[in-house]
């Protein structure tokens, strides 16, 4: 280990102002501080800092979606032997599945990361970590048969129009995993909706299509069981489709304090109560669905417990917070249920309160500005 | 005691090296006045070196209020006058000559005092700077009327030092004290009181004071906390705060007619060896009491907490406003991999260390930053520590650029920057909050000036 670090302490000259690699700096930087945290110390303020970083924060975020994509891997195999007919053993079908991500994770990394470190060479930064996340949730909210090409302007759009030009990581409006999803879904829809794309090669004869398809066309009698929806043997995008390796990830969020629990159950809740809604109206057949299916089925879940909650596009006030999921899920419920062109709605419902955030927030502040002149006036008068 | 007002925001950092309950002698040689600890204050000199003083004589005087002077807290020589970049005046130190010599102000008629006759005897034996109002933490203005002043008989700080025990067997001192300020302000004097762990008789039989009670995480001990819940401070309003220690210096005034500035200091900290309290003078170098008394290594001497203390030299002076001096190591280290270890050892308040398993843990921190500075991205922190009707990031931003109007709106007037001093410590961003918080507020006296 010293050997480590007396290399890098002789390096480090390099990279600094009037070094030879001067314009490698924030390279360097984020090789650096990955491998050791730095040695600053406090110099004004407080004299001690908690010992968590956005390092720490992005690698529990990470651990949190480990199961839902180990299951997806899982899955895609577990779906394409399904499809042909086989059934080969666990391993088997994980690999398979393990294959057909890698190459999306890597070029999701790649193009991802090396925009990002361009940017913070240009403005002098260190490398944010926000895209150690965004990186791993682009490749689970995209069908397995998306083409590489597809995945990787889809991730240079989201990290230069979504983030970099408001000023990067902490400033950006919209959700930048969400974004990527979006160019592709408007930009390319043939490659990411119908019956087709679900599965890794599936063979011809064999419906691909996912819960969502199958409710959008008003095959209710094809649905999956609620159990198979839960538990995530359905065709869907590449990590969103067990409830249960979800919730687990919640669970790791919820407990490391990271995750936002009021967004979280205000999503479910919203979901939920518009679904109740529905029923109570029941002018067709989608509305007559049990409105806990909503939650199981497609990206719900992953959207409210991975994408809803990203704290710099979420609502900011603990209020607004509430408002904020609770819209997310009636939006999402709504959409699925009325619109003839999107058999989803959590994407285009987290995009959607994402914009109206700051503006939910900005009412609770007034709200609190108020109270504070109705005071001052109580006491003037 | 009526209502308890309990704070539920806000969090107790656990730290090694609480003081033992002994006071032994500190026998410090020199003391030291200085000028950075006054909130906007431009010294102007009135010794030179090598004057001759007493206890109670001026040394400077603030430029722009010139009846506020400051006065030395020991007789003897003035032995330095220590300047810094473009002559700004650091300290002034003064070498006791171990008389205790003091200037003879006259005691105080209680009963026949008024408003003005106290202020002035305050104004120059030196003992005004010890009222500060808020907003701002500025030493207070004689012509303002405070709607109330506000004495705090706990600090729930890491590390803090017992007040109970620092006042024990005072009790004829204190009221003396709390009777002057009770004459200063035609609203209420406050004390308040922790409803736990203040036991001590001089405060809880303290007379012609409301005693409110407080429950809950630090900083539920702070000035602007108690002010929210017992007297808000409204634009305009302008509220005093002494220390308890203050409160005894100007109860000796009343009694014995001098400027004795007698103090007890704690010395805290993981590289304390025998961590104790200290009798003393105001501003007494602390020399005494570290030699052979820390760990050998690299540490950090803290003038107050660990949370809103400043760094001072192994041979600095104790701080006009404060009673205690913290020594923690210094964190200036490289750590391997240091944010992926499952961190059994590691403070946080969030939970992603596996400390969070041993809530009762007391720690051994140093001053590493632990990472480096960031956009804010996580929401929602602050709040949790942060025991106000007001929205800390918020207000953060509208500071940073420089939004007079939203600074206003958004409560400035009712917080100061030791109120932040847990966001800070909190803040995954590792942005220096305190700093900004304290930058706006001086904006704000600017503006409003």
């Amino acid at each position: 280990m010293k050997a480590l670090r007396n290399f890098l302490d002789k390096q480090k000259p390099h990279f600094e102002k009037g070094g030879k690699f001067e314009k490698l700096n924030s390279m360097f930087d984020s090789v650096e501080t990955l491998m050791y945290v730095p040695d600053t110390v406090t110099k004004k303020g407080a004299h001690i800092r908690d010992a968590i970083d956005m390092k720490r924060t992005m690698i529990v975020v990470f651990i949190a979606l480990l199961p839902a994509l180990f299951f997806g891997m899982w899955n895609i195999g577990y779906q394409h032997f399904l499809s042909i007919g086989e059934s080969p053993d666990f391993w088997t079908m994980f690999f398979y599945g393990f294959l057909k991500m890698l190459p999306i994770i890597i070029i999701s990394y790649g193009v991802g990361l090396g925009i990002e470190i361009l940017f913070a060479q240009i403005r002098n930064h260190e490398v944010a970590e926000g895209f150690f996340v965004t990186g791993l949730l682009i490749p689970m909210i995209v069908p397995p048969e998306t083409p590489l090409w597809q995945v990787a302007l889809a991730v240079a759009f989201a990290v230069i129009f979504g983030k970099e030009v408001f000023g990067g990581s902490g400033m950006n409006i919209l959700n930048p995993a969400l974004l990527a999803r979006a160019f592709l879904f408007f930009a390319y829809p043939s490659d990411i909706s119908g019956d087709k794309v679900w599965i890794a090669d599936k063979a011809d004869a064999f419906s691909g299509a996912t819960p969502m398809g199958d409710a959008l066309v008003g095959n209710f009698d094809n649905l999956p069981s609620v159990f198979d929806m839960f538990m995530g043997f359905i065709p869907g995008s590449n990590g969103e489709t067990s409830t249960l390796m979800i919730l687990i990830g919640a669970i790791i969020l919820l407990a490391t304090g990271i995750g936002n629990w009021r967004v979280m159950l205000t999503v479910f809740a919203g979901g939920y109560v518009m679904g109740l809604l529905f029923n109570l109206w029941g002018l067709n057949e989608y509305m007559d669905l049990p409105a806990h299916y909503h939650l199981v089925m497609g990206g719900f879940a992953f959207g409210a417990v991975f994408m809803a909650t990203d704290p710099v596009t979420a609502a900011q006030t603990k209020k607004g917070m509430y408002i904020y999921g609770f819209l997310i899920g009636m939006i999402a419920v709504l959409i699925r249920v009325f619109n003839p062109a999107y058999p989803e709605g959590v994407m285009l419902a987290i995009l959607l309160m994402n914009v109206f955030a700051p503006l939910i927030d900005h009412y609770v502040i007034e709200a609190n500005i108020k109270r504070r002149l109705k005071r001052l006036k109580a006491v003037t008068s | 005691m009526s209502t308890v007002h309990k704070i539920k925001k806000g969090l107790d950092i656990k730290l090694l090296g609480e003081a033992e309950k002994t006071i032994v002698d500190l026998n410090a040689k020199r003391f030291s006045i200085k000028p950075p600890d006054f909130i906007g204050c431009f010294p102007k000199m009135l010794v030179i070196e090598g004057d001759t003083v007493k206890a109670g004589s001026p040394l400077f005087f603030d430029k722009y209020r010139d009846n506020i002077q400051f006065t030395s807290p020991v007789s003897g020589k003035v032995v330095g006058i220590i300047r810094g970049a473009k002559r700004k005046l650091l300290r002034v130190i003064i070498e006791s000559d171990e008389k205790q010599e003091a200037v003879d102000f006259g005691k105080i008629d209680l009963k026949a005092a008024t408003k003005e006759s106290l202020t002035d005897l305050l104004l120059k034996s030196g003992i005004w700077p010890m009222i500060r109002q808020r907003p701002y933490s500025t030493v207070a203005d004689p012509k303002d009327d405070p709607k109330a002043i506000f004495v705090s008989a706990f600090d729930t700080a890491p590390l803090a030092p017992d007040f109970d025990l620092i006042v024990h067997g005072q009790g004829k001192v204190f009221q003396a004290g709390i009777d002057v300020l009770v004459k200063l302000t035609s609203g209420k004097v406050h004390l308040n009181i922790d409803n736990k762990n203040t036991t001590s008789k001089v405060f809880l039989n303290s007379k012609n004071v409301q005693v409110n009670s407080f429950s809950g995480p630090h900083p539920a001990g702070n000035v602007s906390v108690h002010a929210s819940r017992v007297d808000p401070i409204n634009k305009g309003e302008i509220i005093w705060y002494v220390g308890p220690q203050e409160v005894l210096t100007i109860g000796r005034l009343a009694l014995e007619g001098k400027y004795n500035t007698e103090r007890i200091v704690a010395l805290a900290g993981s590289e304390v060896l025998k961590p104790r309290y200290y009798k003393t003078f105001l501003g007494a170098r602390i020399t005494n009491m570290i030699s052979g008394n820390v760990n050998e290594n690299n540490n950090r001497f803290i003038s107050g907490n660990v949370l809103t203390g400043v760094k001072i030299e192994k041979d600095g002076f104790v701080r006009f406003y404060d009673s205690l001096i913290t020594v923690i190591p210094e964190g200036n280290k490289h750590e391997f991999f240091g944010w992926i270890m499952p961190g059994f050892n590691k403070f946080s308040f969030s939970g992603v260390f596996l400390s969070r398993l041993m809530p009762n843990k007391k720690y051994r921190l140093d001053t590493n930053v632990h990472g480096g500075h960031r956009a804010y991205v996580i929401t929602g922190q602050m709040e949790e520590v942060f025991p106000f009707d007001i929205y800390p990031l918020q207000l953060i931003k509208a500071i940073l650029v420089e939004d007079i109007d939203l600074m206003e709106n958004l409560g400035i007037y009712e917080i100061d920057d030791e109120d932040f001093a847990l966001c800070e410590v909190i803040d995954t961003s590792k942005t220096e909050i305190q700093d900004t918080v304290r930058k706006g507020l001086d904006l704000m006296r600017q503006e409003m000036s």
